[in-house]
Formats: structure tokens, sequence, C-alpha cells
């Protein structure tokens, strides 16, 4: 029942009064037109990046001039843009594979073990998700360049996986939470070494939550500029080769990037509602 | 095969612990240690002394930058405040049917998954002297030429980190007044209190951890975030991120870098402590 039904039920026989009717419609449009105004401020900045992407013009004014596609050509001619696409994907993959190599036992120990510092161990993970990314970055950085390792898109990696690693473990200690212990149990009772338990018990009922992490994580990795901006070497990632773009001038050619990532945004936000979707299934069964 | 419970359980915990010991208490400690660090130009030398903190509180641009960035942060945590509570509260009471409730919630959870930079670089182009709003504005004739007081000042990093973190202050608001039980609002309608007499009385309070969750959450991001200043902020809008970031490139004096970050730290910690203990004392009394 919503708040309406509630200051709006009365006494069945009493006739709605005409004034009452009108307050209702006045009070819905006051509500409707306080979500437009905040949607509008929530995309019409979207809009803009992507409509400026097809102007056919290099300033980015008003009005807008004419059609083009001359900007995503460029895109696809650029071969700096290409090799920091590249070099994204391989940072944000193998960010994402070892932040959940990590982060899933990380979940399952803090679910499921007790051991000394348990308390500290928990508030270190967890810290990244309100820390700063810088505070992250540079620790890191003075750490690589006191044991002298040189920096590279692998020391991006660990710096991702390290920033990223309070994600999966809220996303899959929360999934954890929710799995009755009693079917662990019941795998040991039958025989199942710790192993084939995880594999076949534990795993398959946390795989949408693991999978969700992961898509975030991915997401995460692939848009990240503070860790990275200490950690890389001479290699750029995509939002840093934007960036060093940006600081030299606005060109649509950003806008034409900015496109394209707002697409693959939205294939990624539909993937993960679909996981949303299923992993909602199990619970509604589970309680019939 | 089956292992012993113990070696198991070092199986499963180590590497993480491992990963935790190395890659943050490690780093984090050593940034402490380098905080008392001396530069001795063009590196730095160990040493146990107060002088970097000591010069944070002598000249006066480190302690205007941190309390320009605590007001900055803080504005954009009021206004994120002032647009999601009300969306939320729309959402929750207001949109009867649930599916379109799901798609009103993930039209503001999605823009979180599309770059941030991108977001951030929009205002720019809106904002800028050439830019999309100053055209706009003289092209339907309200000025005259074009205005330089849209970009580059406190105003454009507060709209463009409210516009960034947003998200983060509506999904805690509409998760606390999502559980809020309907019956408490019809007992209260039955025992004849008013509509703003029930919203202060009830709603309110049972959502207050709620927004301290989002207020902790766009505090801390706007807080700490150091990209948006160089695109949109200018001289007059830089964060304290932005002086780490000098220290540890063009001024190269990490140790001052170092005790600017744990200053952060410290307030940043602060913050999440204080708004823990909030929350465990909200769930004390309404639970």
């Amino acid at each position: 029942m919503t708040l309406q039904d509630i200051t709006t039920a009365g006494p069945a026989t009493l006739p709605k009064s005409s004034a009452r009717n009108v307050a209702k419609i006045i009070d819905r449009w006051v509500w409707i037109g306080i979500a437009s105004l905040i949607l509008a401020f929530l995309y019409i900045p979207i809009a803009v990046l992507v409509a400026y992407s097809f102007n056919d013009s290099r300033s980015l004014s008003w009005p807008m001039s004419g059609f083009t596609l001359d900007w995503y050509r460029k895109l696809a001619e650029n071969e700096q843009l290409i090799v920091a696409v590249q070099n994204s994907l391989y940072v944000a993959v193998c960010a994402t594979s070892l932040t959940l190599a990590i982060g899933v036992p990380a979940a399952l120990a803090l679910d499921r073990l007790s051991f000394p510092g348990k308390g500290v161990f928990r508030k270190l993970v967890l810290l990244p998700i309100a820390l700063p990314g810088i505070i992250t970055g540079i620790s890191m950085l003075i750490l690589f360049r006191l044991i002298g390792f040189g920096l590279s898109l692998e020391t991006v990696i660990i710096g991702h996986a390290t920033a990223l690693l309070a994600v999966v473990v809220t996303q899959v200690y929360a999934r954890l939470q929710r799995l009755p212990k009693s079917l662990e149990e019941a795998s040991a009772d039958l025989g199942a070494s710790g192993l084939q338990t995880f594999f076949m018990v534990t795993l398959p009922n946390i795989k949408t939550a693991v999978m969700g992490a992961g898509i975030l994580s991915f997401t995460l990795s692939f848009d990240e500029i503070p860790v990275t901006f200490f950690l890389t070497g001479r290699d750029n990632t995509l939002p840093m080769y934007i960036w060093s773009t940006m600081r030299r001038g606005l060109t649509p050619e950003i806008n034409a990037v900015g496109a394209v990532i707002v697409a693959a945004s939205i294939l990624l936000i539909f993937i993960s509602v679909q996981l949303q979707r299923k992993q909602a299934i199990p619970a509604t069964k589970s309680r019939s | 095969m089956t292992l012993p419970p113990r070696l198991r359980k070092f199986l499963v915990l180590s590497p993480p612990l491992i990963w935790v010991v190395l890659f943050m208490f490690v780093p984090y400690t050593i940034l402490f240690v380098f905080s008392f660090w001396v530069q001795q130009y063009p590196t730095f030398a160990p040493a146990f002394q107060m002088g970097n903190y000591i010069e944070l509180f002598r000249d006066p641009q480190y302690l205007q930058t941190l309390v320009r960035t605590i007001k900055i942060a803080a504005l954009v945590s009021v206004f994120s405040l002032l647009l999601a509570y009300p969306y939320a509260y729309f959402l929750v009471f207001k949109v009867r049917r649930p599916g379109i409730r799901l798609a009103l919630y993930m039209a503001v959870v999605a823009p979180l998954w599309v770059s941030y930079l991108l977001r951030a670089y929009t205002w720019k182009t809106i904002l800028g002297t050439t830019g999309i709003l100053n055209s706009f504005l003289i092209s339907t004739g309200v000025l005259t030429e074009p205005s330089p007081v849209f970009l580059y000042n406190q105003v454009a990093m507060v709209l463009t980190l409210t516009y960034v973190f947003i998200p983060f202050m509506v999904m805690p608001i509409y998760a606390a007044l999502e559980k809020i039980p309907p019956s408490l609002l019809e007992a209260s309608a039955d025992l004849g209190m008013g509509r703003s007499a029930s919203f202060f009385r009830i709603t309110l309070p049972l959502s207050i951890t709620g927004v301290v969750a989002g207020f902790t959450m766009t505090f801390c991001l706007a807080f700490g975030d150091f990209i948006a200043a160089y695109l949109v902020g200018g001289p007059d809008g830089m964060m304290i991120s932005n002086v780490i970031a000098t220290q540890f490139g063009a001024s190269l004096n990490w140790p001052l870098g170092s005790a600017l970050a744990l200053v952060m730290l410290v307030i940043v910690l602060t913050i999440i402590s204080a708004s823990d203990r909030f929350e465990r004392l909200g769930q004390g009394k309404f639970a």
C-alpha cells in the first residue's frame, strides 16, 4: 500500500469531493515534476555528450551545425587510442580476475571462519570503498619505489585489484550471509571434500553475486583514474589517454569516445539487470 | 581426499591475508613513516621529525585548501540530499507499479556505469566560455557576450561533483525508506495525524540512517576527488587531493605529500567511524 492509498482511503460510502480530487491531481503532478527535474539533471549532460559527437563542427557550441560521422572515423584511425583501449582491457581483465581470486576467499573467510585479527582484516579489506583512491595510489607508489619495482601496467593491475577488493568482498559476503550453512554441512556429511563442496555447492549458489561483482569491478577498473595516475609507467589506459587529450583541448573526438562508452555501459547495465533478475528467482523459490 | 580443517582454513585464508598485508597494511604503514621523512632535493632521506606537519599548519595555503575542500564536499552532500530525498520518497511512496519503480531507480543508478571522467568532462563543455551554455544564452539573447562566470570556480565544482555522486545518496535513502512498514503510516493516519506530522515524526526519523549513510558516502567521495578540480575547478576550486598530487609530481616533496595524505586519511576515518556509530545507535533505537 502506498502513502497515497493511505491518505486518500476513507469510508467507502463517503463521496469524494471534487476539491479533494483536484488536490490529489496537483499532488501527483508536483511529484512527477520533481522527479522529471532530477532525471533531466542526470540525463541532459549525457545527451549533450552523445549529441555533440555527431556535430559537424570542431567547436562545442550552440547551435549545432550538422550531422557527421567524421569524429568516429577519426577514432577508428587513432592508433594511440586503440592501444589505450587494449591496455585498459588488459588491465581490467587481469585486475578483475585477481580481485575475484582474492576477494571470494576473503568473503568466505569473513563469513565462515574465525581467526585472530579478523576485525582488523575486515576493516582493512573494506577501507578502499570510502578511502579516496589517491591514498591507495600514493601509498603503493611509495612501496614500489622503495622496493625498486618499476611502474608498468602490472603495477596498475595490482593497484586496481587492491582498490576493488572491497567491492567484491561486500557483494559476495552479502550473498554468503543469505546462504544457509546447512547446505555445506550436508555436503560434508555426504563425504564431499572441502574443494568439492566449494565448487559444487557454495560456488553455484553465489555464482550470480560473483559475476555481478566481476562486471562491476571490470567497469570500475576500466574507468579508474586516481590509482592509475600514480602507478602507471609509460603506458596509458583509456581514461588516462582521454584525460591527457582533454588537458590539451576539447574536441568532439572525446565526445565520440564518450558515446561509445555510453553504449557499452548500457549493454553492461542490461547484463547486470538480467543477472539480478536471475538471482531474484531462486530467492522466491526457496521461500515457497 | 579430505584435508584437515586447519590446513583448509589456512588455504582459504592465506591468499587474501597475504595480499591485504602486502598491499594494504604495509603501504599504509610506509605512508605513515614517510610523513616523518625529510625532503633532500632531488630525493628524500629517512628521519623522524614533525617538520612536514608543522609546515602544513604554518603555510596558510594548506589549511585554506583543506577548509575549501571540506566546504565543497559538504555542499555537494547537502545538494545531493536535497535532490535525492524527494526523488527516493517519490519512488517509494508515490509510484505504485513495482516495474516503473525499478526502472526509475535504475535510471538514477545507471549513470554510475558511464565513465566518471566523461560525465565531468561534459560539464566542462557545457560551462566553458565558448561552451554550450554560453552560446545557447547568446543565441537566445539572454547574454550579449560570452560570460566566464560558469566555469573554473567553486560553483562549477559543487555542480559537477553533485552530478557525479548523487546516485550514492539516492541508493541508501531509497533502501531506508523502502524498509518502513506501511502499517506504521496507516496507524499514524488512523490516529488522526496529518501528512506532514506523519512525515516529520515517522518517515524522516526512520530514514535518517539512510541519509547519514548517503551523506558519509558523498562527502568522502567529493572530499577525495581530484579529477573535477582539473576539469572545472580552476585555481579557485583546487582540492586537497590536487595539492597531494602536486607534491608527488611537480613539487617532488613526497614526505610532505604523505603528511597531507595522512591528515586526509584521519578526517575520512573520523567521519566513517562517526557515521558507523550513529548507524549502530539508530539500529538499537528503532529495531
